[in-house]
């Protein structure tokens, strides 16, 4: 039999930019209100595991074409990077700097190395969970 | 008085969620079940949004949020797996 979800790949297909959006709001936010990489990172998870419930593993990985190991890899350089970074220019490991910029768009920002450190956070959340998630699914 | 009217409105919501339970434990066939525990997480919602004004603060509202996402998902995948019997497919087959 043939099955048909229109209406769920259609809602995934929206829905799926309202939690993204709503993920990167939580990651950026994280420094002053609730949230942070690791509430971001499950959300952004949660969202590409919304579109593998929706539509089937191999279209999802058509689309995206991630690998999510690198991922893992990638943000545990970021995190390390900007922890040993301080070590190179006389300061303590794990020494955050920040400053005020003038930016075009955003006008005067405060901009703060412990957002790299949480960049990192996020994107070992991702890979994580969806290295979990994915192979687990392929697996029968 | 505000403050008994929300805790009155809480304990109503506890009340919802009770029977909701009762339905999880007896309910016959699985889609009872999925559909009552879609109904707690609504009332959970409500109840979180009711606590936020009880505590004057709006630091539960991203909860609100991420609540009702992960109830959507959950229950998505829920009634996937009763339908179909297999959650994540590895390739669609027509």
């Amino acid at each position: 039999m043939k099955t048909n979800d229109v209406i769920l790949q259609f809602t995934a297909k929206i829905v799926f930019f309202i939690i993204f959006l709503f993920s990167i709001h939580i990651f950026m936010a994280g420094h002053y209100t609730p949230g942070g990489g690791f509430v971001g990172g499950l959300l952004t998870a949660s969202a590409i595991v919304l579109l593998i419930l929706a539509f089937d593993l191999k279209t999802v990985q058509t689309g995206f074409n991630i690998n999510y190991r690198l991922l893992v890899a990638t943000g545990l350089l970021l995190a390390v990077g900007t922890a040993s970074f301080p070590m190179f220019v006389g300061e303590p490991f794990f020494t955050h700097f920040y400053d005020y910029f003038e930016l075009p768009f955003f006008g005067n920002t405060s901009l703060h190395t412990a957002m790299l450190f949480d960049a990192g956070v996020y994107l070992v959340v991702v890979g994580v969970t969806l290295t979990i998630i994915q192979s687990i699914g392929e697996d029968e | 008085m505000k403050e008994t009217i929300l805790l009155l409105a809480v304990a109503l919501f506890f009340v919802a969620i009770a029977l909701s339970v009762y339905r999880i434990v007896k309910g016959p066939s699985m889609p009872d079940r999925a559909i009552a525990l879609d109904t707690i997480a609504v009332n959970l919602i409500s109840s979180i949004a009711i606590v936020s004004v009880l505590l004057s603060t709006k630091a539960f509202l991203d909860a609100i949020l991420i609540l009702g996402i992960l109830s959507f998902i959950g229950t998505i995948s829920f009634s996937k797996y009763i339908e179909r019997g297999v959650l994540i497919e590895r390739k669609r087959n027509d």
